[in-house]
């Protein structure tokens, strides 16, 4: 492999430096020249630590017309993305060492993006019985983070045992908080606009609910939970509060959930249909503000593709779920105060670093030192783009924010010093 | 005004053209020996109807035939919440068929706005979900005008499960628009989260909402209901929010009682209120028929053959 030599990137906006990147490692630092090294004009691009997805799903296997792991790991790295955790409720479930071994095989085969599977915690998502969590955990994908996610681990004992059994090789239990009793048939969120269009609601206090008794839960038995696509205002107080006593909580928070909020809902358009749904204005700013803070401790996409039969229909009929990983990084610059004066460091701290340290990811989630893996993103801070669903990299089409102009823009991802995107293009091939 | 799919998108205008031209319609046709009007001759109205609704697709098609248009009944059994064909393969079918008018009844909330998207016909909703059923509040109002002599002023309470009537829904955003006040009435559990800011009062003593009351509106009431916890049992709902004679003598003497259909008697409506010279409930009936002809004349004319 040639060397690289990125060439006056602004480095997680602390400044310009050129970084030499060989074997796939920073090896230099510093104002630098390198006869035979590939140069990548990074003048005017701001370089952040590869973005990490604590909560993608990639739909393979089973539902390869709406995603597979090699698109959905293009429109990663499209996104700036070097690494992402896919979630368990593929078809077959990811409840059994040989389907997380099958996705992380995928993965690593497509090159895109380092693929992170995440384990169910119950065999079928079904919430009866544990899955063989310790299996997963010592196979070949190295499982650390388990989830149910698009089920709600609601009976609590076994919330209480997962917690318990996960504690042996310090893994971690990502609780998708839905008390499923106050959201039967629920289609979007409870309030004055689900009450004049007479779509069923989802009460907030359905989320926070299990966030409160997962919060106890977890320092009943002192291990560790993470409560994903936090939605309310309410949940960011009691996260707030287990955070000041001391309890392991983490949390993460959805770009849409950072932007959109119910009134989309009027349209009946179901590209606006997602589970915890979007809430009111006053959601918004208390979770754009807990972001900000550190009460959420990172955003994540929940890419959700659907293929286009479950979302051309009515509302009730479609799935929930909107595309995330190539908007995510334009919409937390929007959400931490962009796209004027942002803060890289504190976006690096939300996309990159924290949620690789919530995943156990090592090689992730660093900013450019010597030694360390190159797995690096170029942003241009200045530039815009307007989202084309036809143009983005997933097989599907679901995005919310078609039409929407949004700020900055990925050039180039790499992935272990290869690119994966260059000059705002994905690779055909990684070399 | 190209679609009817709720009244809240009305405006106050609209609304009084559509009671006005239903009085002629009812004019027009009533005592003649042929009930018919060639106003929508060659124009093909189809009804689209994924539940069972044999009072409203009747009205409908009544309403169609007597403007001379071509009625073509799709009762759709099964929808892709069932898994049956999809809503828009069904409308690029009808499209395709040449459909001038869809009257759509369906239960899921917003259908008839999504089908919109894929037809280029009028859409006429026939009621969707817990969401909107525009001709029955219209025939409703059309009723209090003829028989309250007026709407502005006057006091509606609509009693019973709010919360899941779109019959509620269209009568509050109808009649507050015509000037109406409007009493929700019912328990807590049973009327919707978040309408502070609805143009209504709210009251859970059915008793103290009838004072003054110039109409009472009954809603249907499903018994399985309390298998939901919304209540505790039918008995128990009846004695709180039923209509019996006791509470139809709180009533001013010129008050009216109506109620969409179908009835529970014995559960929200005594059967001897039912069966009163207050009720108006077989008149909406027919009123219905009026209100739908305007409305099928108004889409498919745009009001300019008159």
């Amino acid at each position: 492999m040639t060397d690289r030599l990125i060439k006056g990137a602004d480095l997680v906006g602390k400044g310009r430096r050129d970084v030499l990147i060989r074997d796939g490692r920073v090896a230099e630092i510093g104002s630098l020249t390198a006869a035979g090294a590939e140069v990548v004009d990074a003048d005017g691009l701001v370089l952040l630590p590869g973005l990490v997805d604590l909560h993608t799903h990639l739909r393979e296997p089973g539902r390869e017309d709406a995603e597979t792991v090699r698109s959905g790991t293009r429109a990663a790295a499209k996104g700036g993305y070097t690494a992402v955790c896919a979630m368990a409720n593929s078809y077959p479930v990811a409840d059994t060492a040989g389907v997380v071994e099958q996705v992380a095989a995928l993965g690593k085969a497509a090159g895109y993006a380092d693929v992170q599977p995440i384990g169910a915690v119950s065999i079928g998502l079904e919430g009866k019985q544990l899955a063989e969590i310790g299996a997963m955990a010592g196979s070949a994908a190295n499982v650390r983070v388990f989830s149910d996610d698009g089920h709600c681990v609601s009976d609590p004992v076994l919330m209480r045992r997962a917690l318990e059994y996960v504690k042996t090789f310090g893994g971690l239990i990502a609780q998708h908080a839905e008390e499923p009793r106050l959201t039967e048939g629920a289609q979007m969120n409870e309030g004055p606009v689900s009450a004049e269009l007479g779509l069923p609601g989802w009460p907030s206090v359905a989320e926070e609910a299990i966030i409160a008794r997962d919060v106890l839960l977890a320092e009943y038995t002192g291990a560790r939970v993470h409560f994903c696509h936090v939605s309310t205002a309410r949940s960011v107080d009691i996260i707030r509060e287990a955070k000041a006593r001391g309890a392991q909580v983490t949390a993460e928070v959805c770009p849409h959930h950072l932007l959109l909020t119910d009134e989309a809902a009027r349209t009946y358009d179901p590209v606006y249909k997602v589970n915890p749904p979007l809430r009111r204005d006053a959601d918004v700013a208390v979770l754009r503000a807990a972001l900000a803070e550190g009460v959420i401790d990172a955003v994540a996409t929940d890419h959700a593709p659907h293929a286009p039969q479950d979302k051309d229909c009515e509302w009730a009929a479609a799935r929930p779920g909107m595309l995330g990983l190539e908007t995510a990084l334009s919409i937390a610059v929007l959400a931490l105060g962009g796209p004027d004066d942002v803060d890289w460091d504190l976006l690096a701290e939300r996309t990159s670093r924290t949620p690789a340290r919530i995943a156990g990811l090592e090689a992730h989630g660093r900013d450019p030192q010597p030694g360390a893996e190159a797995n690096f993103t170029l942003v241009d801070p200045a530039a815009s783009w307007t989202v084309v669903p036809e143009g983005l990299a997933s097989l599907s089409r679901n995005t919310p924010y078609a039409g929407r102009k949004l700020p900055v823009t990925v050039q180039a991802t790499f992935l272990r010093g290869r690119a994966t995107v260059l000059n705002g293009t994905i690779a055909e091939e990684i070399q | 005004m190209r679609h009817l799919l709720t009244t809240k998108e009305l405006t106050r205008e609209e609304a009084e053209l559509i009671l006005d031209l239903s009085g002629q319609m009812a004019d027009a046709v009533t005592g003649r020996e042929v009930p018919k009007l060639p106003a929508l001759r060659g124009r093909t109205v189809v009804n689209l109807f994924y539940e069972d609704s044999t009072r409203t697709r009747t009205s409908f098609e009544t309403a169609a035939k007597r403007l001379s248009a071509d009625v073509v009944n799709f009762a759709a059994k099964t929808s892709s919440i069932n898994k049956g064909e999809s809503l828009r393969d069904t409308a690029l079918t009808l499209q395709a068929m040449g459909a001038d008018a869809v009257v759509i009844r369906h239960p899921a909330a917003g259908a008839p706005q999504r089908l919109t998207e894929w037809l280029d016909g009028a859409v006429l909703n026939a009621g969707d979900g817990t969401h909107a059923h525009p001709t029955q509040a219209l025939l409703d109002a059309y009723t209090m005008k003829r028989r309250l002599g007026g709407i502005e002023g006057r006091t509606v309470a609509i009693v019973g499960d709010i919360l899941h009537s779109r019959v509620a829904r269209s009568n509050i955003w109808l009649l507050s628009k015509l000037g109406a006040n409007v009493r929700l009435v019912g328990p807590p559990t049973l009327l919707p989260k978040g309408i502070d800011d609805w143009p209504v009062e709210i009251g859970y003593d059915l008793d103290a909402s009838l004072k003054g009351a110039d109409a009472v509106m009954m809603l249907r009431v499903q018994r399985e209901r309390q298998n939901a916890a919304f209540f505790p049992t039918a008995n128990e709902y009846a004695r709180l929010y039923g209509l019996d004679e006791r509470r139809l003598a709180l009533l001013p003497d010129h008050a009216i009682v109506m109620h969409p259909g179908p009835m529970n008697r014995g559960m929200e409506i005594a059967a001897t209120v039912a069966d009163s010279p207050r009720a108006t409930i077989t008149e909406q009936v027919t009123n219905g028929v009026w209100v739908r002809m305007a409305v099928l004349y108004l889409l498919l004319t745009n009001g300019e053959a008159r």
